[in-house]
């Protein structure tokens, strides 16, 4: 279970995050989407501990984990996808994967992985993970590396960003078979709706408060569109 | 030595084609084949090798070891290859140094390219011992009409001052490729020039650099490229910096004609932050992400 009391999170004078209580309960599927700049990423880090937050507590099975580093918070079982993945020079995705697993594993192994993601593995493998590769391809190996790590926690920071229809349908049954095997809690953050469809619950964020958390119904005004809204396609 | 010979070459030194093995100053072993043949300057200055035209992957491996403490060396192998020849060259010199006095070596290589000829040089300088160490090698190419040379140099610590110069004259359709590693700590020094001149039509050349500056070292980058003719020239530097390190960067690109196409990229800056990030989420700590990053950019 992970517990947020009472975050804020402040940058500049401005106040990113307000006062944010939070209960994520384990095997559970839960996506959090709200406008652009509404303050998702920056919640997402506060719990992997990238950013620290200004007040408040972090409860990760009932240990406080507020002034964890992010190494502890990734040993202790709670993984981070990117909304923007890093890019190294002379690192291959085999060598990020192997980081990833914490043990040595061989190509066929980090093939299989990869293909989870929708990646002809072979031809990825030796790749380095620098900017010759595609924004999607990114995205995948990206994703890759948290698949590979079966954290109790998983975070993804808008997962289907920069991939295309096609392989839009193969992640979405990545994540329909996260939410089946129900191992552990998965935080999406999102806009789409096929992956708001699989959520046991949707967590609304605007101007960094959590402004409803529900089902699908809490998003009827936004699906139908009545102003034009962020969800609107 | 055997183990310091260990660190400079990589291949298995008695499976080469021909080598030499010149330690403290004076030839200790030597193998030559029909194809390779090596002879000695006057007063032990050094070597001439002459590569026979058409031979086809000679591998010739020209170690230099210094274990005295105090020795100044200073070396002319001359490479002498004839037309068409494809070779592999291994050089490299290890120092052990656990006096107080200086030991230097100073390696001056001339390359002499005959037509369509391919070379591969791969250098390594490796220090070891708490005596001071100083490598200045110099390396002079003349590639003639469509051969290529391709120079590897590593310098991974250890080596207290280098300054290297390189110099190339290129003519028509040769090509020239560098590519640099080095890192530097405590209170090392480090200089690189690059002076290459492209005279030939369609000659090109292709230089990257990639190092580590860490502590108090310093490290100096300059390239000098010509374009005397339409030809190609890509030249990357790139540097991670650390601590009190300084890193310096001197591009000078001079087309010489209208259609010479020039290209010099030059970055020098801290780890990123978000590579680091990336790595701890995966569970290393922060001194281990760093080793990763580091340990990969020098790959
Ligand atoms: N390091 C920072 N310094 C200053 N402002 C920041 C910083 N990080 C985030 N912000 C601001 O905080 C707000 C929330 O940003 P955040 O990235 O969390 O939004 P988001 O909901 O993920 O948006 P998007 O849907 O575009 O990804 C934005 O206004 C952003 O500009
Ligand atoms: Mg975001």
């Amino acid at each position: 279970m992970l517990e947020l009391k009472n975050i804020c999170f402040k940058k500049d004078g401005k106040e990113i995050l307000k006062s944010i209580n939070l209960k994520l309960l384990d095997d559970k599927f839960y996506v959090i989407t709200g406008p652009n700049g509404s303050g998702k990423s920056t919640l997402a880090k506060i719990i992997m501990g990238i950013e620290k937050p200004t007040s408040g507590t972090i409860l990760f099975n009932d240990i406080d984990i507020t002034n964890k580093t992010i190494t502890e918070r990734a040993n202790m079982g709670i993984g981070f996808a990117f909304q923007q993945p890093a890019v190294f020079k002379g690192i291959t995705v085999y060598d990020l994967l192997k980081v990833a697993i914490k043990k040595d594993i061989t190509k066929v192994e980090a093939c299989n992985i990869l293909s989870k993601v929708g990646l002809c593995a072979l031809n990825y493998v030796d790749r380095e993970v620098n900017t010759s590769l595609s924004g999607g391809e990114l995205k995948r190996i990206e994703l890759a590396t948290i698949l590979a790590r079966k954290p109790i926690l998983s975070i993804f920071d808008e997962p289907e960003a920069g991939i295309d229809l096609w392989s839009f349908n193969n992640l979405i049954e990545v994540f329909k078979q996260i939410e089946e095997d129900s191992k552990g809690i998965t935080l999406i953050i999102s806009h789409q709706e096929r992956i708001l469809n699989i959520a046991d619950k949707i967590i609304l964020l605007e101007n960094g408060k959590i402004k409803e958390v529900g089902d699908k119904s809490i998003l009827k005004d936004i699906f139908s569109c009545p102003k034009g809204g962020d969800l609107c396609e | 030595m055997s183990s310091l010979l260990d660190k400079i070459i990589n291949n298995k030194i008695e499976e080469a084609d021909s080598y030499n093995i010149r330690e403290n100053g004076k030839t200790v072993k030597r193998k030559e084949n029909e194809y390779i043949k090596i002879v000695n300057k006057p007063n032990s200055k050094g070597i001439d090798i002459y590569v026979k035209e058409n031979t086809l992957f000679g591998i010739i491996d020209i170690p230099v070891i210094i274990s005295e403490s105090g020795i100044k060396d200073v070396v002319y192998n001359d490479f002498h290859i004839g037309e068409n020849a494809n070779v592999i060259i291994v050089a490299g010199c290890g120092i052990h140094n656990i006096k107080h006095k200086t030991s230097q070596h100073d390696g001056i290589h001339r390359f002499y390219l005959s037509k369509n000829s391919k070379v591969r040089y791969v250098e390594k300088h490796y220090g070891e011992g708490t005596g001071n160490k100083i490598f200045n090698p110099i390396t002079e190419a003349y590639l003639e009409e469509g051969s290529t040379l391709n120079i590897e140099t590593v310098q991974i610590k250890g080596v207290d001052k280098t300054t290297r110069i390189t110099k190339a004259e290129l003519q028509e359709n040769a090509t020239l490729t560098i590519n640099e590693k080095l890192y530097t700590e405590e209170e090392q020094y480090a200089k690189t020039d690059f002076i290459v001149n492209l005279n030939g039509e369609n000659a090109s050349a292709h230089v990257t650099s990639r190092s580590v500056a860490t502590e108090n070292s310093y490290q100096e980058f300059t390239s000098d490229v010509i374009g005397n003719t339409k030809s190609f020239a890509h030249v990357s530097c790139d540097a991670i910096i650390k601590e009190n390190a300084q890193v310096k960067a001197i591009p000078i690109i001079y087309a010489k004609d209208a259609s010479a196409n020039l290209i010099h990229e030059a970055a020098i800056g801290k780890i990123a932050g978000q590579q680091l990030t990336k790595l701890m989420t995966l569970g290393l700590t922060l001194k281990e992400a760093e080793k990763m990053i580091i340990e990969g950019f020098l790959k």
